[in-house]
C-alpha cells in the first residue's frame, strides 16, 4: 500500500466519510474510490455495492481479481423519546456497534442517570434532527407516541438516505400517523420505508425485549436480510 | 482486544510510519465457512514485530507476522491461505475449521 493511500484512507475517517480501497490482488495496484460519487467504472460500481452492502469482498472486474475493501463511518442511532424503551434500546445499540444520540426535549425524562455514557440532546427533534445530517448509515427510531415530537423526526428521516426509520405504536395510531404524514407532503412510497409498528414480531413484552426486537429489525435491514 | 483498537489498524499504521517504522498490513481478502474474523479484518505490522489488529483471532497472527516481516524485507506483496484443507503448507491452523485468505502487503 502506497503512504498516499494510507493517508487517504485515514483522512476520510476521520471526516466520518465512507470510502472503499480497491486492491487489485496479481499486482497490489490500487484505487481509492469514494462511494458516495456517481460510478464511472464498473469498478465504481462494485465499490458502491459492497459500501452499501457494507460487505468488503473480492469482485472480478474485467478479467481481473481486486479486493473491495470498505471502510463506513460509525453506523448512528437516533433515539427520539428518553422514554423506558429508550433505554435498553440504546444500551443494545451501543453494545451493537452504534454510536447513539437520544433526543428529547423533556428534560425530565432525558438525563445522564438515566442514560449513562451516551449522547443526550434536549432540543425538539426538528429542531436537533436540522443540524444532523442523516446519512445511509444512520437508524431513526421515534419512541414518543407524541405526534409533535414523533412527527418531525420521521418527516427528517423521511427526507434523508437513513436506511432505517422505525416508529413506536400500535396498527392504529400508525395508521393515524401515516394520515398525518401523508398531508405533509409525503406518498406512500415514501412511507413504506416506516417501520411501523416497530420491531420484528416476536412477542415482546418487556422494554428490554421490545428493545431486542428493534434491533434485531435495525441489523437486518442494514445486512439485507428478509425481516 | 477491544473493537476500538481492531477499527483503528490503519491509524496505527500511519503513526508507525510517521515514527519512521517499517511497516507491512496484512488484511483478509476471502472466508469460507467459520472464519473467526470477517474481510476486510486487518493487522499491521511493524518492522521490529510489534503488531496491532487481528485476521484470526490469534490462530494464525505468528505465520503472517513473519510473512508480513519478509514483505517488510523484500518490498512484495504475498498471499496466504489459511485452513483445515492446507495443512501440509502451514502447521499453523484455524481451529473453528474455516479457511481464510490474506493479502500482505508492505506500506509506504
Amino acid at each position: 500500500m502506497k503512504r498516499a493511500t494510507l493517508h487517504a484512507l485515514t483522512t476520510a475517517r476521520l471526516d466520518g466519510r465512507p470510502i472503499v480501497l480497491a486492491t487489485a490482488l496479481d499486482t497490489g495496484d490500487e484505487q481509492v474510490i469514494d462511494p458516495t460519487l456517481a460510478p464511472k467504472s464498473p469498478l465504481d460500481t462494485a465499490a458502491r455495492e459492497a459500501a452499501l452492502k457494507d460487505k468488503s469482498a473480492i469482485a472480478e472486474i474485467e478479467g481481473r481479481n481486486w479486493f473491495l475493501n470498505v471502510f463506513n463511518p460509525p453506523l448512528q442511532m437516533y433515539v427520539v423519546g428518553a422514554v423506558h424503551i429508550a433505554q435498553p434500546l440504546s444500551r443494545m445499540a451501543a453494545l451493537a456497534g452504534f454510536n447513539v444520540t437520544v433526543i428529547d426535549p423533556r428534560t425530565a425524562f432525558a438525563t445522564s442517570e438515566r442514560f449513562p455514557g451516551l449522547k443526550l440532546i434536549t432540543e425538539w427533534p426538528d429542531e436537533a434532527l436540522a443540524n444532523i445530517a442523516l446519512d445511509m448509515r444512520s437508524a431513526v427510531v421515534t419512541l414518543t407516541h407524541d405526534p409533535k415530537l414523533d412527527d418531525p423526526a420521521l418527516a427528517a428521516a423521511l427526507r434523508s438516505p437513513a436506511f432505517y426509520i422505525g416508529a413506536l405504536g400500535s396498527k392504529k395510531t400508525h395508521a393515524a400517523r401515516l394520515t398525518r404524514l401523508k398531508a405533509l407532503g409525503f406518498d406512500d412510497g415514501a412511507m413504506a420505508r416506516i417501520h411501523g409498528p416497530v420491531g420484528l414480531d416476536i412477542e415482546a413484552q418487556t422494554p428490554a425485549e421490545i428493545a431486542v426486537s428493534i434491533l434485531a429489525q435495525v441489523i437486518a435491514r442494514l445486512r439485507g436480510a428478509e425481516a | 482486544m477491544s473493537n476500538i483498537d481492531h477499527d483503528k489498524v490503519l491509524e496505527v499504521a500511519s503513526a508507525w510510519l510517521d515514527q519512521g517504522h517499517k511497516v507491512a498490513l496484512a488484511t483478509v481478502v476471502k472466508t469460507w465457512g467459520s472464519a473467526p474474523r470477517p474481510t476486510g479484518s486487518q493487522l499491521a505490522v511493524r518492522g521490529d514485530g510489534e503488531f496491532a489488529g487481528s485476521v484470526s483471532g490469534g490462530c494464525v497472527e505468528g505465520a503472517v507476522i513473519t510473512e508480513a516481516l519478509d514483505a517488510i524485507k523484500d518490498g512484495r506483496t504475498r498471499k496466504l491461505s489459511f485452513g483445515v484443507t492446507n495443512d501440509q503448507a502451514w502447521t499453523v491452523g484455524l481451529a473453528c475449521g474455516g479457511q481464510i485468505e490474506i493479502f500482505v502487503e508492505p506500506v509506504g
